[in-house]
């Protein structure tokens, strides 16, 4: 099913001059413009992991092997390291198979086995973790998904394993939303898409020949709010993905940019120029009630809810420079929070309130910079040189950002720390403005 | 809707044209060859006028002359008003020296034809952010626009609208492209 929305003309014969196209599209059917890892860099302390091709009884779908996808779902964080199946010396699918000695030999710290079973169009998966040095099981699950649905269920395990052996939920079965621009001569096409976090199942929402940016996750993960110029103008809209129906929640005089949502799902904080100047606004999503948040005759832009929800980062240049600033509540007093470099832009805190992620310019080049916020050390999390748009993993311990490589821009995942990093190139032309989705339940 | 390379390059061809017009006025007829009391003026036909001596000439050729600097600032304005884009350093919305003289010729065109619209489009280089640049984008934009105003256009004549990085007038990663892509686009409706 595709929606294809052509918006009226607004403004004046000027438009008429340029073709544009606005494309709504809805529910997962295009598989195409797909992101294709490339592993870039491990990271030195990586924990070693067996994934046991899983056993399989009755028609399992061939294709997608959940064996493979865990494995690679695991290697990409940087932090586990997996052993090539060829090198295992047995490959065991229950407890009562599992030498491990063997494993030992072979340098494991964990093993995972399991069996598939084929009932009906549905396929269950009955799996488990071992603890090698102790001897242990630390998870034992069956869990089960449509034939259709490997990836989710291999998804689904590899969250499983990775909380299971660090702590932390996995965020495997997170989404991405991007933008994907192809540019021929004068002519742009953009399309915002949403993929699993390997970039896989990429499907297509939207498209127009005027530029798409900031794509936003509502907490609930059925909703983006994103910029669209389709009207020839900055307007924000909210696209609810299931049924493809968008709504043009704010399109004042000026800027309408950078939506980012509340815990609660009910108001957007925007930035707004109606008032003179790049200002940040809170709107009540039902009533369409703003609230104006800053006021200063600087740009104030690109702000996102701290984890309390009750204050917010954003960018100013009050101080002459973009920098980042906090606000501990709506009235509170904005406090300075970087003073490393002349330029530091679009904050995006962590799920704990630990750290706060942006991009910092050193030297003429644009990093990823995080600050600690309990001492305010600086740590440049990356080497790449033109980094922009950082979205931090629901559970914390990743970032997505957009880099170029060769002159395109692709998206790169490194650990929080900068330990480890994947890239997501796509198939031809630029990807960027990544959105990491909150977990979804 | 952009407009193309090409008549950029046109424009700045012109705006250098103008310059070297008028320096060579003054150097090819200087004092050297016609001596101070004589002054020329050189125009499209290749006519030349001579004026401003102590007892020749009397009113038609002073009158003449006025008509000349009259008609030759018309061109001047004309020549300056395909100057249609203006750039800025990074990270400064300051609108620059050699700008303002373009700009208040576009102001007094405007002022002077109340019904002509312009839209002000607003641009950023690649570097920094793509949101901080829409909003630099913007000022640049308003920094124009309030320019024209003061020098007399109307409110009501102009529309700003910031693309941010997102519609580079040159493609590329250097000085030259960045430079090139800091600017502000007068779109005359």
């Amino acid at each position: 099913m595709t929606n294809r929305t052509r918006t009226p003309r607004t403004l004046s014969a000027f438009y008429l001059v340029c073709s544009l196209l606005v494309w709504a599209l809805v529910g997962s059917t295009t598989a195409h413009a797909e992101l294709t890892i490339r592993i870039t860099e491990g990271a030195d302390a990586a924990i070693p992991v067996a994934v046991v091709p899983f056993a399989e009884s009755g028609s399992i779908p061939t294709g997608d092997k959940i064996s493979s996808i865990v494995q690679d779902d695991l290697t990409m964080t940087g932090e586990f390291r997996t052993l090539a199946p060829e090198k295992m010396l047995s490959l065991p699918s229950k407890r009562s198979e599992v030498y491990f000695r063997d494993w030992r030999l072979l340098g494991q710290r964990y093993v995972l086995v399991g069996e598939l079973t084929r009932s009906g169009d549905r396929v269950q998966a009955r799996y488990e973790l071992f603890d090698v040095n102790r001897e242990e099981r630390i998870l034992g699950e069956s869990a089960s998904a449509g034939i259709n649905s490997m990836r989710t269920l291999a998804h689904h395990i590899s969250d499983k394993v990775y909380e299971a052996i660090t702590g932390v939920p996995g965020a495997f079965s997170t989404r991405l939303a991007y933008v994907t621009l192809q540019r021929s001569g004068s002519e742009a096409l953009y399309r915002l898409q949403v993929s699993d976090v390997d970039g896989k199942r990429a499907s297509i929402r939207l498209e127009s020949d005027e530029p798409i940016l900031s794509p936003a996750w509502s907490p609930d993960g059925k909703k983006l709010a994103y910029v669209s110029f389709e009207t020839g103008r900055p307007a924000v809209y909210i696209h609810e993905l299931s049924s493809g129906n968008r709504t043009r929640i704010a399109e004042f005089r000026g800027l309408n940019s950078a939506p980012a949502w509340s815990d609660d799902g009910r108001s957007l904080l925007l930035t707004l120029s109606k008032d003179g100047n790049a200002e940040i606004y809170r709107m009540d999503i039902a009533s369409k009630d703003l609230k104006r948040l800053t006021n200063h005759w600087s740009i104030d832009t690109e702000a996102s809810w701290d984890h309390t929800g009750n204050g917010f980062f954003f960018t100013s240049d009050r101080s002459g420079g973009p920098q980042i600033y906090h606000k501990s509540s709506e009235g509170a007093e904005p406090r300075r929070i970087t003073f490393g470099s002349r330029y530091n832009a679009r904050p995006r805190p962590d799920p704990e309130g630990k750290f706060v992620y942006y991009v910092h310019q050193r030297n003429g080049a644009f990093h990823i910079a995080r600050t600690n916020l309990s001492n305010g050390e600086e740590t440049v999390l990356t080497r790449t040189e033109s980094d922009e748009s950082p979205s931090v993993a629901p559970n914390g311990r990743m970032l997505i950002y957009a880099t170029k490589q060769s002159g395109r821009s692709v998206l790169t995942v490194i650990s929080a720390d900068g330990g480890a990093a994947y890239s997501l190139p796509a198939s031809e032309g630029d990807v960027r403005e990544p959105a990491w989705s909150p977990i979804l339940r | 809707m952009n407009i193309s390379a090409h008549q950029k390059a046109f424009a700045m061809v012109l705006s250098l044209g103008l310059v070297a017009g008028c320096s060579s006025t003054g150097d090819t007829m200087g004092e050297d060859e016609y001596g101070s009391d004589v002054q020329a003026v050189d125009q499209d036909g290749g006519s030349t006028v001579y004026g401003g001596s102590e007892d020749g000439g009397v009113s038609s050729t002073g009158l003449t002359d006025e008509e000349m600097r009259e008609r030759e600032e018309r061109a001047e304005q004309e020549a300056m008003r395909n100057i249609t884009t203006f750039y800025f350093d990074f990270d400064t919305a300051e609108i620059k020296p050699e700008a303002r003289e373009v700009l208040v010729a576009h102001a007094r065109y405007l002022e002077s034809n109340p019904n002509q619209q312009v839209r002000l489009e607003g641009h950023g280089d690649e570097r920094g952010t793509k949101e901080y640049n829409l909003a630099l984008g913007e000022r640049r934009a308003n920094a124009v626009e309030r320019f024209l105003i003061v020098n007399g256009a109307s409110r009501g004549q102009l529309e700003t609208v910031s693309y941010g990085e997102e519609k580079p007038a040159v493609m590329g990663s250097n000085e030259s492209a960045w430079a090139q892509n800091r600017r502000v686009e007068l779109v005359f409706e």
